[in-house]
């Protein structure tokens, strides 16, 4: 029973994993395969039958834009982390602490300001970023992303900063600090979890972004990964199907090994777990 | 070190009257217990004195000065929670000092007031912990050691023993009361551990509905208790009270005894009692008993020393007797007490 | 002992209520400037007559463009389509990732390598995501119409042939199972963190008890399980509805919504209609179709949630 137990266990497990990683597994064995291997019907696909090659990582390095995509959803994507933490800490923590009875249960609308798609709002939007004469930047980007990622992070911070407990806060007060001072030193401190999934998910959505980045930006040099290299490597009916690949796996991989090793600390962010409560 | 004085103190929430005027004044030095079951608004009352609420009216003076509106950080006022708060994010060394920290004490003055708060206390080797490994008792040091670091003008406790074993909360009542009459510093502690406030207050007010019942000594509380409420919330066991007359009387359990034991006088009030149950307490037993005349069924309780209890048996009716010095009078109305004999 | 106490000056850090406002401002100006005036601008639109080459809104044309957008046969199988993606990628999303989460919630040799395979989906921007998925259901070298063809469930004289390739995003209800196990796929590592946060916060207790009482893994799956993951199942299944309906990029990269109309979802098509089409006012009209489903599902989900809580 139990031996049955553990066989059911690792079966299921395995076959999850399987299920997530097929596509990339795919992905990542056509990034090295030549033209005359990959384009033929009777080949067995997941064989090298012919000598795998670096040519296709090498075209996107050099004969595309994609080290500049790469950049710009690095940067694009910083700088909206920034934002978004300067925007929701305060949010979340006044609505939680300092405005009273409704703010702590303003979750709910925050939530309502979720529901509203990118898909909604971005024929309008697309007006705005006009009038505001950055449609075509990065800019465009930087200043539409945070609508994503604000509501996002303030209601995950909002029950954060609702399951401290107040005693803490209310020490430092009696201790010397402001109201203002109680919050950067600890309230922050102790929500750094929450910070953390906060970071991930901002940049992770920010990376994400296909709507925004394909509707306001059409100069190639200003283009993040994701709008940028289903255009630049897809010309009309020619897929270069190694490279996209290629260019999927770069930014995949190394974004997925660094989100497994945070797992538990996201899913401790949604648990809303102040940090160093339990941890000794 | 300073006065505290409370004038006319309410705090209103919506509808809920948690404190609904409430004069106090608290000397110099003074170690004042405040003392009401839970819900009775002794928290709302602390948490305005040390300025983590605002009072819907009333005024709250420190030291003569108006703080009622000040901050907390501008009353210099010390606190120690029941859960002690301690930063989890820090160790206990810079738990302690962060209070000189947020009053931007020199580095070096800190740092020998941390050793010395520190000494005091006996938790020199747990400076450079977590909260999170530390057990109740120490948490509880630690949190003494960060309200004394500074040199309040004002001690606040909130039920900070509450969360302590047994046996380290008697040890750590005396230490409690040892500190404070070493650093001098006026004190406000708040409980709902009447043992706790008789052992260790100088005075005792008691709350009841956000209002104080009755300010005094332990001795003047426990044997002048101004109403019924205090006659039956202070002691354990508490108070008997009996209807007799359209009036209350009442008296402690320690001084109803069985008639034949008793060299009750003439004044005495005496009762047939049944007996219902006897425990053994160690030092005594407590007697469980029914009153057999007057309001019948009544319950009433009594302790015994060993010699006396030897002749009770559970079943029995017995005559037992009070001697009229230690008869309490209240009205039946009102439930205030009513100056001896007077009708 | 008598250190005399500096005056504190009190200032704004201090005064709660006004700090409360400042501190909320930022974050209430943004949303405020780039989703409420927008949202307003979306209704604008929808009744004007604005195109991209002539963008004013004042000209009100009233319902006109709702009425002209239902009347297109498009309307009802991008609406159809986008209600059934969704609803069956959310059944099929909490169903396996309350499974997975099931798994996950235990400790076990190199869990860390697990975990970095199973959130990978996650880590893929969703335009590549789709990309990869393109290219793993192409008509002509997809390995899984490969495998099928080797177990001989494909090609000629088999159950699925005699054709040698499905052709995933050429036909209907194909092109819309392969849009939701895309969308399942990319969901599910979201979803299972969200369902693993309730799940790790049941008390263990619980679970102990159930096995002392002798009740078997499923018993304890469907009795204590899913009930105590309830609320947190319904922030799952907000969190996944709010992702697919208001998506477009796995459509759009996809099957772009063809064959004809097939495939067809609301966001895309507005997206053809408003941005590629140059009918602005129509696009936003069929963007708004949206909305009042969106918030009815959340409500809807809320309340659950809320009474969930209060028992």
């Amino acid at each position: 029973m139990r031996l049955l137990r553990r066989i059911g266990f690792w079966l299921a497990l395995g076959l999850f994993a399987i299920f997530s990683i097929f596509p990339a597994a795919w992905m990542v064995i056509t990034s090295f395969k030549q033209d005359q291997d990959l384009y033929n019907v009777a080949n067995n696909p997941f064989k090298y039958n012919l000598a795998p090659t670096l040519h296709n990582i090498s075209f996107l390095f050099t004969g595309t834009h994609y080290p500049i995509f790469l950049w710009n959803s690095f940067y694009i994507g910083v700088i909206v982390v920034i934002i978004t933490l300067l925007l929701s800490l305060p949010a979340a923590y006044s609505l939680s602490r300092l405005v009273g009875r409704w703010g702590e249960r303003s979750g709910m609308a925050i939530f309502l300001v979720y529901l509203i798609p990118p898909t909604l709002l971005f024929i309008p939007l697309y007006q705005i970023v006009t009038f505001l004469k950055t449609a075509n930047t990065d800019w465009s980007l930087v200043l539409v992303y945070p609508t994503i990622t604000v509501p996002f992070c303030t209601w995950l911070l909002l029950g954060f900063f609702k399951s401290m407990p107040r005693e803490l806060e209310e020490a430092a007060l009696i201790d010397g600090c402001s109201r203002w001072q109680t919050f950067l030193r600890v309230a922050l401190p102790l929500s750094l979890p929450g910070i953390a999934t906060c970071v991930v998910f901002a940049f992770a959505l920010s990376l994400s972004d296909y709507i925004y980045a394909a509707v306001f930006v059409s100069s190639t040099a200003s283009r993040t990964v994701s709008a940028g290299v289903p255009t630049e490597l897809i010309r009309g009916d020619i897929y270069y199907w190694q490279s996209l690949m290629a260019a999927a796996a770069i930014v995949a991989i190394p974004l997925a090994v660094a989100y497994g090793l945070l797992f538990d600390r996201l899913v401790k962010g949604f648990q809303n777990e102040p940090a160093g409560e339990k941890a000794g | 070190m300073a006065t505290l004085e409370l004038r006319g103190i309410k705090k209103h929430f919506g509808s809920i009257h948690a404190v609904d005027g409430v004069d106090l004044t608290i000397a110099e030095g003074e170690f004042l217990a405040i003392l009401g079951p839970s819900g009775c608004g002794k928290s709302t009352l602390m948490r305005m004195i040390a300025g983590l609420e605002t009072p819907s009216a009333g005024e709250v003076l420190i030291g003569g000065q108006p703080v009622t509106h000040l901050p907390p950080r501008a009353r210099n006022v010390s606190m120690v929670f029941q859960s002690y708060a301690l930063y989890p994010h820090m160790v206990v060394a810079d738990n302690i000092a962060f209070p000189l920290k947020a009053r931007h004490v020199p580095r070096a003055e800190r740092e020998a007031k941390v050793k010395w708060a520190a000494a005091l206390l006996g938790i020199e080797p747990l400076l450079k912990r977590r909260p999170a490994r530390l057990s109740g008792g120490e948490k509880q040091k630690v949190a003494l050691a960060r309200a004394l670091v500074r040199n309040p003008t004002l001690f606040i406790f909130d039920e900070p023993l509450s969360s302590l074993d047994a046996q380290v909360r008697a040890m750590a009542r005396s230490e409690l009361r040892q500190l404070h009459d070493r650093s001098g510093i006026t004190t406000v502690y708040v409980t709902h551990d009447q043992l706790e406030a008789l052992g260790m207050g100088d005075r005792i007010a008691i709350m009841k509905n956000g209002r104080v019942r009755q300010v005094g000594t332990p001795q003047q509380l426990y044997d002048q208790p101004a109403d019924t409420f205090v006659a039956s919330f202070l002691g354990t066991p508490p108070m008997n009270l009996l209807e007799r007359d359209g009036r209350i009387v009442g008296f402690r359990p320690e001084y109803l005894r069985p008639a034949s034991a008793s060299a009750a006088g003439a004044d005495a009030l005496r009762l047939k009692v049944r007996i219902i149950e006897l425990e053994f307490l160690g030092a005594e037993w407590q007697v469980y008993g029914q009153l057999e005349n007057g309001a019948t069924g009544q319950k009433l309780l009594a302790k015994a020393q060993p010699a006396v209890a030897a002749g009770l048996r559970v079943g029995e009716q017995h005559e037992f007797a009070v001697a009229g010095a230690h008869l309490r009078y209240f009205d039946s109305a009102t439930g205030l007490r009513i100056a001896n004999g007077a009708h | 002992m008598a250190r005399t106490e500096a005056a504190v000056r009190v200032g704004i850090g201090d005064r709660e209520g006004l700090l409360g406002t400042l501190m909320l401002a930022p974050a209430l100006v943004y949303i405020a400037a780039l989703v409420g005036l927008p949202f307003c601008l979306a209704i604008a639109l929808s009744l004007s007559s604005a195109t991209i080459g002539n963008p004013g809104i004042h000209h009100f044309v009233g319902l006109a463009n709702f009425a002209s957008v239902l009347h297109e046969s498009a309307f009802p199988l991008a609406l159809r389509n986008s209600v059934i993606v969704t609803a069956a990628t959310l059944i099929v999303t909490l169903v396996l990732a309350t499974a997975e989460s099931e798994l996950l919630a235990r400790d076990f040799r190199g869990k860390w390598f697990w975990q970095i395979l199973i959130i990978l989906p996650w880590a893929m921007p969703v335009s590549l995501a789709a990309v990869n998925w393109l290219w793993l259901l192409d008509s002509e070298f997809s390995p899984i119409d490969w495998i099928l063809r080797q177990i001989h469930l494909l090609g000629p004289g088999t159950i699925w042939g005699p054709a040698n390739h499905l052709y995933y995003y050429g036909r209907e209800w194909l092109g819309l199972g392969s849009i939701v196990a895309i969308n399942v796929w990319r969901l599910l590592p979201l979803a299972t963190i969200i369902v693993l946060a309730g799940r790790t916060s049941i008390p263990r207790d619980i679970f102990e008890q159930a096995e002392v009482d002798g009740a078997g893994f499923f018993r304890v799956l469907f009795r204590i399980t899913v009930p105590a993951l309830l609320p947190i199942l319904v922030v799952a299944a907000m969190f996944t509805a709010l992702l697919v309906f208001g998506d477009m990029t796995v459509v759009a990269i996809t099957t772009r919504g063809g064959p004809g109309y097939a495939t067809q979802l609301l966001p895309y098509w507005a997206y053809l209609k408003g941005i590629e089409g140059g009918a602005l006012s129509e696009g936003a009209a069929i963007a708004l179709f949206m909305f009042p489903i969106l918030l009815a599902v959340a409500l809807l989900a809320l309340r659950m949630v809320y009474r969930a809580e209060s028992r």
